[in-house]
């Protein structure tokens, strides 16, 4: 089969919004004269510095709204989701130097577990990792048996990065809640994508990351309910109410803010015209390719954010033919990332070795056109067809897959 | 997006000898499914002249598998048998032009499965003794697996020792970490790390605190003569040469100055991203060798002699 050749738009097809978003001209608007004219030190007493702290406080106030928090005191800007996810945890751990257990999932982004194996090798903290099934959803009984009085800090993510897979965040931070546990949840994903109101929430933290929805890279905030017992881990200065010390970055801190006041406006967009444009995408390549399914919770996950796992073939060589046509994806295969097992989420979901390494992530953003799903669903079906005519797996003028047994080492 | 070589993207969007080969009188079959890689290689050898006559082969894998196992194919077409087993890895990547680190792996598989396929042509049981793990030292392409043999076989208990054995972490010195951690497992498991004695807390383990031993004074290294240092300097970098020739570079003095020491890379060496790690090879054999500490030092920055 050959790929048809239809027109590649100019600027490419960027269907990997989950990994980052392009910053809205509006966005870069509002940032520019922070570089250049107001460039004060916000803690300064003149008027340069006077003028950014204004910048700042209104870029609070947009960051407060998109959560529905209560308070804009509650938002602690950061460097972005990691920092926004290590400082929770670390911060509640040390706050509660008696309580030696910490709850998560098995599907948490490396920010939330490579910190926790951490904990557990070298500071002996019992970590309760829950499990998932096949379709991504969290083991609630288990969740249950983990939760004690023991448990500092329960920190589980608001929707999966590969799969867009959503948890019920408001019924585990309620069961946490009521055995005294902190409740904090990696909302990377979700902010701009699903309405919030902190303020009525049972969730104590929230980390949010401003290059995934349309802010810069390097820029993130920490929500931290009012009243929370709190210990800052960078020490200096006395920014950020001494919560984070560090000359803010303002120029980044008014883009979020401009962002966050975007995503608001938009949201509403988001499930409405792009959830249609993913799922037209989504039902497309599944009548189109054979062997290929929907991996997470179709159900219950992202409006933008479709995985397909094609089975018998290997992601890398998905994403480098995509490329070829000008459509950036990811994928959950071990060869993209360097190392030599497939993604930890399609493992923990139990999806087979063999459609795991052919998982592809497509997420749109409110940037996505009609025209450009309309190539990929045209160049995707001839792309799978290529591949698995040079797989030993897979029969190919039978178009399904064959018995093939390799020396495995 | 991994750094290809156009060779690789050449043997990736258009392999050659892809399919089924139905005369095949050889056929090896490898991989490692978690690891997302299975190959099959299919061979028709002339019984009288033992020549590989065709190839084809099919591959489960990312782009640079597909790209080795393409290269391999055309590589061994119009080979004998044993011509075609003098082939290794390497001969795979650099017919490629060169593959990412984490990527040696797919060459090996192309390797193996060349292997199985003779194997199974001269009616013999191929087995696999390839073991593989998570990248460890990215400039010198070695894994875990590689490091916990040397740490088990030799018994080594510390970084600079796995270094010295394998190489990792010799150049830029970012895996530290994840190598400590090899070798604490390795260590945890064959009970050579004991646990301290436990205590109540707050209380201190009077059985811990022993007299500290005597330390012995350190033999006075004999003093050099300018013309026995400078020999003894000259014969250590010798002995380097043949192993770095072997990488395709040659090392050369060019001059000593106290404790610096300036030498000249060349050949292979020369605008060799682990060029660093080299020097630094170089400057470990010589503060072994003179029992001093030297420092090693590029030509390029000898400062200009006055007058």
């Amino acid at each position: 089969m050959t790929i048809p050749n239809t027109t590649i738009p100019n600027r490419g097809i960027y269907l990997d919004n989950n990994a980052t978003t392009r910053v809205d001209p509006d966005v870069l608007a509002e940032m520019l004269p922070l570089f250049t004219e107001h460039f004060g030190n916000p803690s300064s007493m003149h008027a340069f510095g006077a003028a950014v702290g204004g910048k700042i406080e209104w870029a609070r106030k947009q960051v407060q709204a998109l959560l529905g928090a209560a308070h804009d005191s509650e938002i602690v800007f950061t460097s972005g989701g990691t920092e926004s996810d290590n400082t929770a945890i670390l911060s509640i751990i040390e706050a509660y130097p008696k309580k030696r257990e910490i709850v998560t999932s098995v599907v948490e982004h490396p920010a939330v577990l490579a910190l926790c194996d951490y904990l557990e090798k070298k500071r002996d903290y019992k970590i309760h990792r829950i499990p998932v099934d096949g379709k991504g959803n969290l083991d609630i009984d288990a969740y249950r048996a983990a939760l004690s009085d023991q448990v500092a800090i329960v920190s589980i993510m608001w929707a999966n990065n590969e799969t867009g897979t959503i948890f019920p965040i408001e019924e585990l931070a309620q069961m946490a809640k009521a055995v005294g546990a902190v409740f904090h949840t990696d909302a990377v994903q979700a902010v701009g994508k699903i309405p919030m109101k902190l303020a009525d929430s049972a969730v104590d933290m929230l980390s949010l990351s401003g290059h995934k929805l349309h802010a810069p890279k390097g820029i993130g905030a920490l929500y931290v309910k009012r009243g929370l017992r709190f210990r800052p881990m960078l020490r200096g200065g006395h920014q950020e109410r001494s919560r984070r010390a560090g000359t803010e970055n303002a120029p980044a801190i008014v883009g979020l803010g401009a962002a966050a006041h975007l995503a608001l406006s938009h949201m509403g967009e988001e499930n409405t015209r792009v959830k249609a444009q993913r799922d037209r995408l989504e039902q497309a390549i599944l009548a189109a390719v054979p062997a290929c399914f929907v991996t997470g919770n179709p159900d219950h996950r992202l409006p933008n954010t479709c995985n397909i796992a094609f089975e018998f073939i290997e992601g890398e060589a998905i994403l480098l033919l995509l490329n070829e046509q000008g459509i950036a994806a990811s994928s959950g295969s071990a060869c993209t990332s360097g190392s030599l097992e497939p993604s930890h989420v399609m493992r923990a979901m139990g999806v087979p070795y063999t459609a795991a390494h052919g998982a592809t992530r497509f997420s749109l953003s409110r940037d996505t056109t009609d025209a450009e799903i309309d190539h990929v669903i045209a160049v995707v079906p001839g792309i799978i067809a290529k591949l698995r005519s040079l797989s030993p797996y897979w029969q190919q003028e039978a178009g399904k897959p064959k018995e093939f047994a390799p020396v495995y080492s | 997006m991994w750094n290809y070589t156009d060779k690789v993207k050449e043997h990736f969007f258009n392999p050659k000898n892809s399919g089924v080969l139905d005369s095949a009188n050889a056929v090896g079959e490898v991989g490692s499914i978690t690891c997302g890689d299975a190959l099959r290689l299919m061979l028709k050898v002339d019984p009288d002249t033992q020549v590989i006559l065709d190839a084809k082969f099919q591959t489960f894998g990312c782009g640079s598998a597909i790209a080795s196992s393409s290269a391999l194919t055309e590589m061994i077409i119009g080979k004998t048998v044993d011509e075609a087993l003098t082939l290794t890895n390497r001969d795979i990547a650099e017919y490629l032009g060169g593959l990412p680190p984490e990527k040696m792996h797919c060459s090996v598989m192309g390797a193996e499965a060349l292997r199985a396929a003779i194997a199974n042509y001269k009616g013999e049981e191929w087995v696999d003794d390839h073991e593989e793990g998570e990248l460890i030292c990215k400039c010198f392409g070695v894994d875990a697996a590689m490091i916990e043999r040397a740490v088990t076989v030799n018994g080594l208990t510390s970084l600079e020792e796995v270094t010295h054995y394998t190489k990792a972490g010799g150049s830029c010195q970012t895996c530290h970490e994840k190598i400590e951690e090899v070798l604490e497992a390795v260590m945890a498991k064959t009970g050579a790390l004991k646990p301290a004695a436990k205590h109540t807390p707050g209380t201190v383990g009077l059985d811990a605190i022993k007299p500290l031993p005597a330390k012995p004074e350190p033999a006075a290294a004999p003093k050099l003569t300018n013309v026995q240092r400078m020999q003894a300097i000259m014969s250590a970098i010798e002995e380097m040469r043949p192993q770095i020739q072997r990488d395709g570079g040659d090392v050369e003095l060019v001059d000593i100055d106290g404790k610096d020491i300036y030498v000249r890379l060349t050949g292979a060496c020369s605008g060799c991203s682990q060029s660093a790690g080299t020097m630094m090879g170089v400057q470990m054999k010589l503060v072994e060798a003179l029992g001093e500490f030297v420092r090693v030092k590029p030509a390029s920055l000898m400062p200009a002699h006055a007058g």
